[in-house]
């Protein structure tokens, strides 16, 4: 450290990160103010890839917007797909099949895994250790992938889940192949943990950056994986149980410090979750006879007038759908609550007082997909 | 340092001799599962006959609005399809479709399917709309398998399929 006086006098300077940045995932600009490489304030600017997501639902009828909600995030088509499923479920009081609801949760803990095997591969990514643990998660993901695609026709937009269930019932070899992708889960998840807990630079980049303490956390209503990397130990499915979920036995995963280390390791703890609670479902799993799993699944439906709001704790945090009826075939007002636009609001506060590269692996921690933050 | 530099390599030379999961695209095709959704294909029945008989129902039920029919009534001493009308029109704009299966679901004679064939790639819009002739099964090539999916679907299907208030 040098005397006061000598040192050399910088000036503050705005610069740009995106909104063409392979690492701001997606559509994303970031106006940053730096004093030399430290960051003094962000400002993030969004809505390059405003759709009218919102607008677009009130046109259509409630299932035509069954696969715009694929679009949202389109990581996670069954979360979302099953969110706006219960919303409407709820205003127009559909009761759903026991063994549509296991198929729902085995769906959406599978999205879970494959989300969280991603995102970590692009941290992983941003990090600085260049594709090869990206390819590690995306190897993961295309066998979960691979499982969707057999199930409801298509990889990403799956467009699976009906109003009263789900569209089709399960292929008839599902369930050994996903016991068998479970059995190879744990090796996946272990070598992936060992990747960070063992490197020593990857623990630098990522120890004690991006701290989010508890109360900012709440503040700003962040949920899901960043939420609980703070340490708060609120996950939707245990506070508010909905669905089934009240019968599986899984634990939540907390963090002590809220940096990203913590995030990762929340992540990668949630995938273990996530495969005890697949076991669990795929051994409670009712048989096929009775038939229908989708009583109401093709028909266009005119719930009463009313309003509905449901959330559910999707791979990214709390996904909401906020559905008005007005008696008509389509929704008078529909309003997402998504999980990735609130967990990015927080972002000037990470990033303060940290150095201009971390913004890019802070940014990587939060785990945002831009067709959701902007809608 | 040295040791931990070995460490990494050992992990390299266990997947250098394990077969690679990845799939050299253009010369290799990965198959798809029975179910996929790709390009739309009209089915015929056995004796020729298309099952398209225009009712437009995949149209109304399409979220994207990429489907569009113009029926024309049939000629009764050769009847197109069976039934009043046939599709005179019928053209899907490929950059509009979401590939919801939506029409599929909404069609009841089972005329349209979403096939196995997912390589679309146009010069320009123009191109990119499907007209009849391209999406309907050649009389030459049989009359077009319907997937299993789809018929066992249509036993518990509500009649008449679209627009059933709750």
């Amino acid at each position: 450290m040098k005397a006061e006086g000598t040192m050399i006098k910088t000036e503050e300077l705005q610069i740009n990160i995106g909104p063409q940045h392979p690492s701001t995932h997606g559509v994303f600009r970031m106006l940053v103010t730096v004093d030399g490489e430290t960051i003094v304030d962000l400002k993030p600017v969004f809505g390059y890839l405003h759709r009218n997501h919102e607008q677009i639902a009130e046109v259509n009828t409630y299932l035509q917007n069954m696969p715009y909600t694929d679009r949202l995030d389109y990581f996670n088509s069954m979360a979302n797909n099953q969110a706006y499923a219960m919303a409407v479920e709820k205003l127009a009081e559909i009761e759903v099949p026991e063994r549509a609801e296991y198929i729902r949760v085995i769906m959406v803990e599978l999205t879970r895994i494959l989300n969280h095997a991603s995102a970590l591969g692009f941290l992983i990514n941003d990090m600085g250790a260049w594709q090869t643990p990206l390819a590690f998660g995306m190897r993961e993901r295309e066998k979960i992938l691979d499982l969707f695609e057999s199930t409801s026709g298509a990889r990403l937009m799956c467009n699976y889940f009906r109003f009263g269930g789900v569209v089709r019932d399960l292929p008839p070899d599902f369930v050994p192949r996903l016991q068998s992708l479970l059995t190879g889960l744990p090796t996946f998840i272990d070598e992936f943990e060992r990747m960070l807990r063992e490197n020593e630079i990857l623990r630098i980049r990522s120890e004690g950056i991006g701290v989010l303490p508890k109360e900012v956390a709440i503040s700003y209503s962040v949920t899901g994986p960043v939420l609980r990397g703070s340490g708060i130990p609120y996950d939707i499915r245990k506070a508010e149980p909905y669905s089934i979920y009240d019968r599986f036995d899984f634990d939540v995963p907390i963090g002590t410090v809220g940096d990203v280390y913590d995030r990762f390791l929340v992540r990668i703890e949630e995938m273990r979750q996530s495969k005890r609670i697949l076991e669990q479902a795929l051994k409670q799993l009712p048989d096929a006879e009775g038939g229908h799993i989708n009583p109401k699944a093709r028909q266009n439906i005119r719930p009463p007038v009313g309003d509905a709001y449901t959330r559910i704790e999707s791979p990214k945090g709390e996904l909401g759908f906020y559905l008005v009826s007005d008696g008509g075939q389509t929704p008078y007002r529909y309003k997402v609550r998504a999980p990735s636009f609130i967990n990015l609001t927080p972002l000037s506060d990470m990033c303060r007082g940290y150095k201009v590269a971390d913004v890019v692996v802070i940014l990587g921690s939060i785990d945002i997909v831009m067709g959701e933050v902007d809608r | 340092m040295f040791g931990e530099l070995l460490k990494g390599l050992q992990t390299t030379l266990r997947y250098m001799f394990r077969p690679p999961v990845t799939v050299q695209y253009p010369d290799v095709k990965r198959p798809v599962r029975e179910r996929f959704r790709g390009r739309h294909e009209l089915k015929r029945f056995a004796n020729g006959q298309e099952r398209c008989i225009g009712c437009s129902l995949c149209s109304a039920a399409c979220p994207a609005d990429a489907i569009l029919v113009v029926p024309a009534e049939n000629n009764l001493e050769q009847p197109t399809s069976p039934g009043e009308r046939y599709a005179a029109t019928y053209e899907i704009n490929m950059l509009r479709c979401i590939f919801c299966g939506y029409c599929e679901d909404a069609c009841p004679t089972n005329a349209i399917v979403l096939e196995h064939q997912y390589e679309l790639s146009f010069y320009d819009r123009q191109t990119s709309i499907y007209t009849k002739d391209m999406l309907l099964v050649p009389p030459d090539q049989g009359h077009g398998e319907i997937p299993p999916i789809l018929t066992q679907l249509g036993d518990k299907r509500p009649s008449p399929p679209a627009q059933i208030d709750l």
